[in-house]
């Protein structure tokens, strides 16, 4: 149905486009005047108007059409007389009526159902002619109007400009609408778990096994139940591990990373550099599934070997082996940021520093690095938020289990992994299982924003000091 | 210590430092080739697959059709019995067991290999043929040297007799590789030795197409927005801390919005390229609107100023001149975009790609897989003939993201302007 009326409001936009030229020229011969712009921006005006206000109110239509329709129809399922208990239920009698109304259900039908479904025949056909006119309503008096204004001969250019700003500047608030979406997406669910879930159990609380929570309606828990609860959801072990394995990882890619990139800064040869740069960059385009493939199948089981070998306990899904390929992933960003960094210290306090007598190492060590720490340690800030949000590598190479520990050769669990394992396969919505994952993503959200305003502001500063 | 001491000392230390330097460098294209190597060797054999060459006699007592047999009743007719009749010739079995072990060495892809070639020629009733039929994973894995046959008979998957009639099929010379064209046509399976990439490639290729159709015109808008007609006010401030702040969002928290949004309130369709297209679009949008942005402000401003001097309105100035002067780099960094939302996982996970998913997707709303995704699920699989497909499939998406660069650059270097 929505193709269908796009096509038609693109085909009735050409026809205008062509009549609103051919109109505006004849026109300006038949009486003799100067037109404001010329004839084609009488159809460009003209297209606008007939689309955008008519495509804006499909996709507006077409976004709450299914909630509401749902909600209607599950109110006219209980006047009829259908039993549900929960959301869940609800949701199930909806979906057995859809498939129904479309022909799809071959379980048996009683009559509630029958008469359910035939209620949503009414309402989808009610809504989809309302749509129609609708449409048809907003085409027709827009069109009115922007035709009055071209037979008053309007400057077009000038308001098709004006209505082509409006749309640039509507895109770039999608940025704001993302952000936005991002934030009610995940308070609105995690408002739901600190409403059963006390927020200072989650936060220091030092076991985390939600599993406990599993097919529970968040709005009808008992006190015995939320005794039980309570201790389930503690995100402790989670940010232990989450940042320990961040630190291994760090423990890797920061010496190679600043190492590579002040040697790409200050001793390499233009063409070392221009060979080495881009192949190390390589590392930073690899999809992180490949790594998490890599650590779970070739690293985890070598280091278990080494380890059996070695008379030690390696878990095949350690720390230690998610954290050395993450290090490994990082690499580049550390790098590359710190080349940049360093190149951009101006070439003065290294020919000071030369003038009296220190060798080349020494003029790092002591000038070039403190000088431009504070980018360095903005490009380190950014590489530990991109660690503690990666996400595959952790859910193919570390743990499932959340243990509270700082043996590198246990296995441990992070954020992100528990977020993946809680989420995958079936979810009941409105379980506090399903609502934690979104109040660790609010979490791992915050987290990230908070280290790169820190770690941009670093970097900015740094950057203006030798601008 | 003396003034040449302490100077060796100094210039020791020098060298150290260098070395340091040198090694990392070392360290991190050591561990490119590594993982290519590794990924390399595991995946290649892929592409090939195991077969049996076998004689097939179609008999039409078992088959209960005729010559010239129309293709509906070719398809409804039953050609079980005529592969178990054929198949347990290949080796003198001595009894029941002992056929059901050699059945076992074929894949069960057989029945459907032996009806094909009757589909092809449907007067082959009274007659035989040799067919090259599938072999099953683990004479697959065998044949190709990645299962070890010198394991106890108990832990291994292959018993000792199947191991004889194998070594019966490779003196025969009836044991070879052909290509495998399952693993570039078939769906998801639980056999890995007919399973394919067919679905995720053809979902990838779905959820792509929508992220450039939604991320690229948005993102060109809303940089040509900001670099050229944005008043400086806190409303483009904001706007921009937005997008920076965006490209730093973890990718898994798009998969977050994209559940309680997509799903959740608008009720798009599970498991399908639409929504993972519109989440790879939201989450592509930033990281395409910055290099974007940076080739808008690379033309020089005289540009515009000399269309404005001709009586060019702001915007014939900037939609005429400057945008199409930007255009390789906005290509670029479009591309580079689409590279990275290729190689995107997690956001896809959450909203449910991970579905075992048989069927080839014929339209962006039906349930589908993508090639991260079957990387994910494949890694998860017992199975060891999982192992060398999940390599393969590695190998294609790293195809897919060194060509899409290869073009990124091109592209800049050949159509890019310089400006000096």
């Amino acid at each position: 149905m929505n193709i269908v009326l796009i096509f038609l409001i693109s085909i009735f936009s050409v026809s205008l486009f062509f009549y609103g030229k051919s109109k505006t020229k004849t026109i300006s011969i038949r009486d003799n005047i100067k037109l404001n712009a010329l004839p084609k921006f009488y159809g460009y005006y003209l297209v606008l108007w007939c689309s955008i206000p008519s495509l804006v109110f499909l996709l507006v239509w077409s976004l709450f059409e299914p909630t509401i329709i749902k909600s209607i129809i599950i109110e006219t399922a209980a006047n009829q007389g259908a039993v549900f208990n929960d959301k869940n239920e609800a949701n199930l009698i909806y979906e057995k009526i859809k498939a129904i109304h479309l022909g799809t259900y071959f379980g048996d039908i009683d009559s509630i159902l029958k008469e359910s479904a035939l209620a949503y025949a009414k309402f989808i056909n009610l809504f989809t002619n309302s749509k129609v006119v609708l449409i048809f309503g907003i085409i027709i008096a827009s069109v009115v109007y922007s035709l009055k204004k071209i037979r008053n001969n309007n400057k077009a250019r000038d308001d098709v400009e004006v209505i082509l700003k409006g749309l640039l500047f509507a895109s770039s608030l999608i940025a704001i609408l993302t952000t936005l979406g991002i934030i009610f997406s995940l308070l609105f669910e995690s408002i739901k778990f600190f409403s059963v879930i006390n927020i200072f159990d989650y936060l220091f609380g030092t076991n985390w096994s939600p599993q406990r929570a599993f097919v529970r309606d968040a709005s009808s828990i008992t006190a015995a139940e939320y005794e039980e609860l309570k201790d389930a959801f503690g995100f402790i072990p989670l940010i232990a591990g989450t940042s320990f394995i961040a630190f291994i990882a760090m423990l890797v890619a920061v010496p190679v990373g600043l190492f590579s990139g002040i040697y790409m800064a200050e001793y390499a040869s233009i063409k070392v550099r221009r060979i080495s740069k881009p192949i190390i960059e390589i590392l930073a385009g690899i999809p992180t599934v490949v790594y998490g493939f890599f650590a779970a199948l070739t690293v985890g089981p070598f280091f278990r070997q080494v380890g059996e070998n070695l008379g030690l306990t390696v878990s095949s899904e350690s720390a230690l082996a998610a954290g050395l390929i993450m290090g490994i992933m990082i690499i580049p960003y550390i790098s590359s940021l710190s080349d940049d960094v360093i190149n951009s210290v101006p070439q003065s306090l290294r020919d000071g520093s030369y003038a009296v007598g220190a060798t080349k190492s020494e003029t790092i060590k002591q000038v070039v690095i403190p000088a431009a720490l504070p980018g360095i340690i903005g490009s380190v800030l950014l590489a530990v938020s991109r660690a503690i949000g990666e996400t595959m590598i952790v859910v193919m190479a570390a743990g499932l289990a959340a243990n509270l520990t700082i043996n590198p050769l246990e296995s441990t669990t992070t954020i992100t992994t528990q977020i993946v394992m809680i989420l995958v396969g079936d979810q009941e919505f409105d379980s506090p299982k399903t609502q934690s994952a979104f109040a660790l993503g609010l979490t791992l959200f915050i987290a990230t924003l908070v280290l790169n305003y820190i770690a941009q502001r670093a970097v900015k500063k740094y950057r203006e000091k030798y601008d | 210590m003396t003034k040449e001491e302490r100077l060796k000392k100094r210039h020791q230390a020098e060298k150290r430092f260098r070395f340091y330097g040198l090694t990392s460098i070392f360290v991190a294209l050591l561990f490119v080739v590594i993982l290519v190597q590794n990924i390399f060797s595991k995946g290649s054999s892929a592409f090939k697959k195991t077969v049996i060459t076998t004689e097939i006699f179609f008999d039409q007592e078992l088959l209960e059709i005729q010559n010239g047999a129309s293709q509906d009743e070719i398809m409804e007719a039953d050609f079980y019995d005529v592969m178990i009749e054929n198949l347990i010739k290949a080796y003198p079995a001595k009894d029941r067991d002992e056929e059901d072990e050699l059945l076992k060495l074929f894949s069960g892809e057989a029945e459907i290999e032996i009806k094909k070639a009757f589909l092809k020629d449907n007067n082959l009733i009274g007659k035989t043929i040799t067919l090259d039929l599938t072999a099953s994973d683990d004479i697959d894995q065998l044949h190709k040297g990645n299962y070890p046959r010198d394991l106890p008979e108990e832990r291994r998957r292959i018993s000792n007799f199947q191991l004889i009639i194998y070594d019966y099929f490779v003196e025969k010379k009836k044991i070879s590789k052909n290509f495998n064209n399952y693993f570039f046509t078939n769906g998801d399976s639980r056999d890995p030795e007919i399973a394919g990439i067919g679905g995720a490639l053809v979902g990838s290729f779905y959820s792509i197409l929508i992220c450039l159709l939604l991320a690229f015109p948005i993102a060109v808008l809303a940089s040509i927005y900001l670099e050229e007609f944005a008043p400086k006010n806190k409303i483009t401030d904001f706007i921009e801390i937005n997008i920076n702040n965006l490209a730093a969002v973890p990718s898994i928290v798009y998969g977050l919005l994209a559940l309680q949004i997509l799903l959740a309130t608008i009720q798009l369709p599970r498991s399908t390229p639409l929504v993972a297209g519109i989440t790879l679009a939201l989450m592509t949008l930033p990281r395409i609107i910055i290099p974007c942005r940076a080739s808008l402000k690379a033309v020089p401003p005289s540009i515009r100023e000399g269309a404005l001097a001709v009586g060019a309105s702001k915007f014939q100035s900037v939609f005429h001149h400057v945008v199409p002067l930007a255009l390789p780099g906005t290509l670029s960094g479009t591309i580079i975009g689409l590279a990275q939302a290729l190689g995107e996982t997690a956001p896809l996970i959450l909203i449910g790609m991970v579905a075992f998913v048989v069927d080839i997707p014929s339209s962006p709303v039906d349930p589908s897989s993508s090639l991260p995704v079957q990387v994910y699920l494949w890694s998860e699989s017992a199975e060891r003939g999982f192992v060398e497909k999940t390599s393969a499939t590695i190998m294609m998406l790293l195809t897919f993201l060194i060509v899409m660069n290869f073009v990124a650059v091109y592209l800049r270097q050949k159509f890019e302007k310089r400006w000096n």
